[in-house]
């Protein structure tokens, strides 16, 4: 009962600023509002008994990519006035289309006789998952280790203003 | 009533469709990518969820979303400074208004 009110609680603290996320008319706020959304779902994670992607979306997340936006949504004062208009013409289509695809992915969830799998997870997932890495998914480690060295460079090399 | 997979996925599919009304309807850029984060995390919500209700045994779940929240940092960093070359050549950041290579 507890954790079905948890679950309640922190879907409200992930929606809730979600929608003020994509409709407020101030780019600043809407991506203040990320934090809380980031967090709503820290909790989510921490439900479903998930601690070290908790840790993680919380420093990346909450932490980086939030600092990240908000620097670049102050080094191009250009688009970000109240004054100029936010969103394109395309409003009631968007509308729309995100609801039909809500309405739609909700009743194939509530229809589909979801697996049980067997066994537990373990009593604390951090050792486990950092032995998955370096065993057998050391392949996948290392592939995405690359590819975050070539967006470094591929970041500075954009980013970096010609001569 | 006890708290179940459908929960999660219910929750994972109204952050994801909040994100694609995101991503279809504004102009700045940087707005579009805070829509493509939040549907990265639905995905990664989903993730998790299967993990801890269909296949408890195995993490590979968890690593996954670990994976996809890397290569969602470098999405943005790569994104951002992409919008930052946009910025400094062409004066905006609205992208109904970056359209050079239309007629």
């Amino acid at each position: 009962m507890g954790t079905l009110a948890a679950f309640f609680i922190l879907s409200a603290v992930t929606l809730i600023p979600a929608v003020v996320v994509v409709t407020s008319k101030n780019i600043v706020r809407s991506a203040l509002a990320l934090v809380p959304t980031f967090f709503g779902i820290t909790g989510l994670y921490i439900l479903l008994r998930a601690e070290f992607v908790a840790g993680i979306q919380v420093l990346i997340y909450a932490g980086a990519i939030t600092v990240l936006i908000l620097f670049v949504i102050m080094l191009t004062e250009g688009g970000t006035g109240i004054r100029i208009r936010q969103v394109n013409e395309q409003v009631p289509v968007g509308a729309l289309a995100s609801a039909v695809l809500a309405a739609l992915l909700i009743w194939v969830f509530l229809r589909t006789p979801w697996p049980q799998g067997p066994g537990a997870l373990p009593e604390y997932t951090a050792a486990q998952i950092g032995t998955t890495l370096l065993s057998s998914m050391v392949l996948v480690f290392e592939v995405t280790s690359l590819v975050l060295l070539i967006s470094l460079i591929g970041a500075i090399i954009i980013a970096r203003r010609e001569r | 009533m006890a708290l179940g997979l459908t929960h999660f996925l219910v929750v994972s599919a109204l952050l994801f469709c909040l994100g694609l009304y995101g991503v279809l309807t504004r102009r700045n850029a940087v707005a579009i990518l805070m829509g493509i984060e939040l549907m990265l995390n639905a995905a990664n919500i989903n993730l998790v969820a299967f993990n801890k209700y269909v296949a408890p045994a195995a993490l590979n779940g968890q690593v996954f979303t670990l994976v996809v929240i890397t290569l969602a940092a470098c999405e943005v960093g790569v994104g951002l400074a992409l919008v930052m070359a946009a910025y400094r050549n062409l004066e905006t950041v609205q992208v109904d208004r970056i359209n050079m290579l239309k007629w």
